[in-house]
């Protein structure tokens, strides 16, 4: 047989890859710890330009000097970086395994999400014999958005297709310095999302159902950069309502929006990672680090449903620099048993007639802690500047804590700003009113909490607010009573 | 149709409620009077099965069924319907999704499917036209806010949805206007039937001029101490409810 020219190329070019200098961490899962070596073979295995190998060595550098924070309200083990291994091959369909084999208590949980039997495989990584469906949506997805010119693919092969877009966006509103987990994702991302919607262009779908379909594990690196070039929209939906049983322990994704003149970006987020038994043993860490940064007249509006991890650690913030641009932030974070949330946001107002908005909803229930923790910046030339923010928390029996941190910074006198934030308890009464009408207790308490997210639930896309309104229902299970 | 025997309850070890007897049959209105703190929204929620008061001695009978046993929403299902002393505030339930949820779980109890969207709406409108009630109101927030009388006219608007065997309205004249307290009573009115029982809880005659009752009963000091048709509700009011505690004392 014949090869080609070009065949013969990447013949050889895996073959010195083999046998290469790297054989030794070779292999599928890399030994664990981190060092310069390692991250040199995450990039090498994801056959990396060199401008990105020294990205991330420079990550890597900057992350060796930095202090792991202590400043959020969450008590946890700190992870020992140099046990984790930062590198696994995509997990494969066990075909030996079957939804026979899976723990029980997780296919009741999807039967009341109404995961279809073939995604319950696929989030269990047992083999799906014919997704006849997601491929085709896939195939027709992908054809719509290329006629438009919007490119959305894996962050891995986005450094390979468009190295300049990449090269010009990455780390520009998250630098590699930003912060602790920031630095470390920016040395060790193994993958996550490119978008890219050009002038002009309004995203004609959601680009939620592709992305589930497509990505069922996205790893513990994560990296999203998605941009917006002037006059365009996009509607993101980021995570899946079902749990997700990852093994590891520590999650640290960083997303970047970028919405230039006159663009939106409206970015939704369901978090469900494993959070933990009722004992409070085993669950998710997931620092996330989100920031978008808006030119004159765009808008960024993050709208988030947390119900799982262990712990979070997470701030989806706005830059507003550009004269008239908006930020929002929409959040609905649910702890229970013991689970501990920091979460909120950072709304930094730098350009002229800039408005932001903070609506946060938390729920806390079990022996879980519920932080809300939020930065209003107004800085010397914003003028004009608006923020409204509220913050509400509502607590299922005596065990579990609210808290609310708001910090405000106004360095321009023409600055308003306005912060509500209340705090209330489900009583018995509540129950007992819904129980005479003959809505069970746990109906009851799903009614409740519905009605106190209800402001941030109307702000999901339509099919993900049903799902997101039954996750929080089956997060509360068996928080009364 | 109810039948309470006997009924001890008390909460946190107080005794509240101290040996009721009540045989309440199908198409009758009983009223139940008697000075603040005797017991009466006591009774209400133990028969309604609130979980707090704790049934010490006697028992609660519906149909033949004890109702020990049975939850809140059980007896819910089975038709007792509780219109509230202090209807509570559910922040961002709509009266609309709550009365949609409230049917609908009834249903479901009784096995049957969600009802239709396009038949739920129609009893919503017809339901709320009876008691004048404006449809922007139904969109609003489950009670809160709600004026007073506002409050009470949404809980009978809820027993109008729901249309219980057994309905008991815990002072639900008070707060109304007088063109409210005739819209409501008339809507009382009309839901009675010959398969169906109203106990009144009020202090004031006037709502049972409305809702006239079959019996009349005096609650005092956890126990009925007196019974009588709709005259003795007359001479309440003339008398006031001292002569009652005396001879309940001799
Ligand atoms: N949860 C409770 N804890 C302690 N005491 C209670 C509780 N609920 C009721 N009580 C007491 O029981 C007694 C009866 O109360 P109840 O509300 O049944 O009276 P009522 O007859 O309905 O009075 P009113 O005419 O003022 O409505 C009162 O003394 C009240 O303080
Ligand atoms: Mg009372």
């Amino acid at each position: 047989m014949a090869y080609t020219e070009e065949e013969l190329k990447k013949e050889l070019e895996t073959k010195e890859y083999e046998y290469g200098f790297y054989t030794d961490i070779e292999s599928d899962t890399f030994p664990k710890g981190l060092n310069e070596d390692i991250v040199r073979a995450i990039s090498k295995k994801k056959n990396e330009p060199e401008w990105m190998t020294e990205w991330r060595l420079e990550a890597f550098r900057i992350w060796e000097k930095m202090e792991e924070p202590e400043w959020a309200n969450v008590n946890y083990e700190k992870p020992d970086f140099q046990s984790i291994s930062y590198y696994s091959a995509p997990k494969k369909a066990d075909p030996n395994k079957s939804l026979d084999d899976v723990d029980p208590e997780l296919l009741e949980m999807y039967r009341k999400l109404g995961i279809s039997v073939d995604e319950q495989k696929k989030l269990q990584n047992v083999a799906v014999d014919i997704v006849v469906d997601s491929v085709s949506v896939a195939t027709t997805f992908k054809k719509t958005l290329a006629e438009k010119g919007i490119i959305f693919m894996p962050i891995s092969e986005a450094i390979q297709e468009h190295p300049e877009l990449v090269k010009k966006y990455m780390g520009t509103v998250v630098p590699k310095t930003d912060n602790f987990y920031a630095a470390l994702n920016s040395a060790v991302f193994t993958d996550g999302s490119f978008c890219y919607i050009p002038k002009g262009v309004k995203c004609p779908m959601e680009l939620s159902t592709y992305f589930r379909i497509n990505e069922g594990g996205t790893g513990q690196f994560e990296r999203t950069l998605v941009i917006a070039d002037e006059s365009s929209y996009v509607s993101y939906l980021e995570g899946c309502t079902a749990p997700s049983r990852d093994e590891n322990q520590l999650h640290a994704a960083v997303v970047e929006l970028i919405a230039l003149d006159d663009a939106e970006i409206k970015y939704s987020t369901v978090q469900n990672w494993y959070p933990g038994n009722a004992e409070g043993k085993g669950g998710v860490y997931n620092f996330v680090t989100k920031r978008g940064i808006c030119e004159n007249n765009s808008k960024i509006s993050w709208t988030q449903v947390e119900t799982g991890s262990a712990v979070t650690w997470k701030y989806p913030s706005c830059i507003l620099k550009g004269n008239n641009s908006v930020g929002e932030f929409y959040s609905i974070a649910v702890t229970n048993n013991f689970q501990q949330a920091d979460t909120g946001t950072k709304m930094v107002h730098l350009g002229k007639n800039t408005k932001s908005t903070i609506i946060s909803k938390g729920i806390s229930a079990g022996k879980s802690q519920n932080s809300y923790r939020g930065l209003v910046h107004i800085g010397s030339r914003a003028e004009n500047a608006r923020n409204f923010s509220q913050c509400d928390s509502l607590l299922m029996g005596n065990e579990c804590g609210a808290h609310t941190f708001p910090y405000i910074e106004a360095k321009n006198k023409t600055a308003q700003i306005e912060h509500e934030a209340t705090t209330s308890k489900i009583g018995e009464d509540q129950i007992f009113y819904c129980n005479q009408r003959g809505i069970d207790t746990e109906k009851a308490i799903a009614l409740i909490v519905n009605g106190f997210s209800k402001e941030v639930l109307n702000k999901l896309p339509m099919e993900f607010a049903v799902e997101a309104q039954k996750l929080l229902e089956i997060s509360l299970e068996g928080s009364v009573g | 149709m109810l039948k309470i025997n006997d009924l001890h309850a008390s909460v946190e070890d107080k005794e509240i409620l101290k040996g009721i007897n009540l045989e309440v049959n199908a198409g009758e209105v009983h009223a139940i009077m008697g000075p603040n703190g005797s017991g009466k929204s006591t009774l209400a929620s133990v028969i309604a099965g609130k979980e707090e008061f704790e049934v010490t001695k006697g028992n609660v009978v519906l149909d033949g069924e004890d109702l020990e046993d049975d939850a809140p929403e059980d007896r819910a299902h089975k038709g007792v319907f509780l219109s509230f002393q202090y209807p509570v505030e559910i922040p961002g339930v709509s009266v609309t999704n709550f009365m949609k949820t409230a049917i609908n779980e009834s249903r479901k109890a009784k096995g049957l499917e969600d009802m239709p969207a396009n038949q739920m709406l129609k009893l919503i409108r017809e339901k709320a036209e009876m008691l004048e009630i404006d449809r922007k109101f139904l969109s609003r927030s489950l009670n809160e806010g709600f004026s007073g009388g506002e409050k009470k006219r949404n809980e009978i608007f809820q027993m109008a949805m729901l249309e219980p065997k057994l309905a008991i309205l815990d002072e639900t004249d008070s707060g109304l206007d007088i063109d409210a307290l005739r819209i409501v009573a008339n809507g009382v009115n009309k839901l009675k039937s010959k398969d169906n029982a109203v106990i009144v809880i009020t202090h004031y005659q006037r709502l049972l001029e409305y809702i006239v009752p079959d019996f009349v009963h005096v609650l005092h000091n956890g126990k009925i101490v007196k019974s009588g048709g709709k005259e003795l509700a007359l001479e309440l009011e003339a008398k006031g409810y001292d002569w009652i505690k005396q001879e309940a004392t001799v």
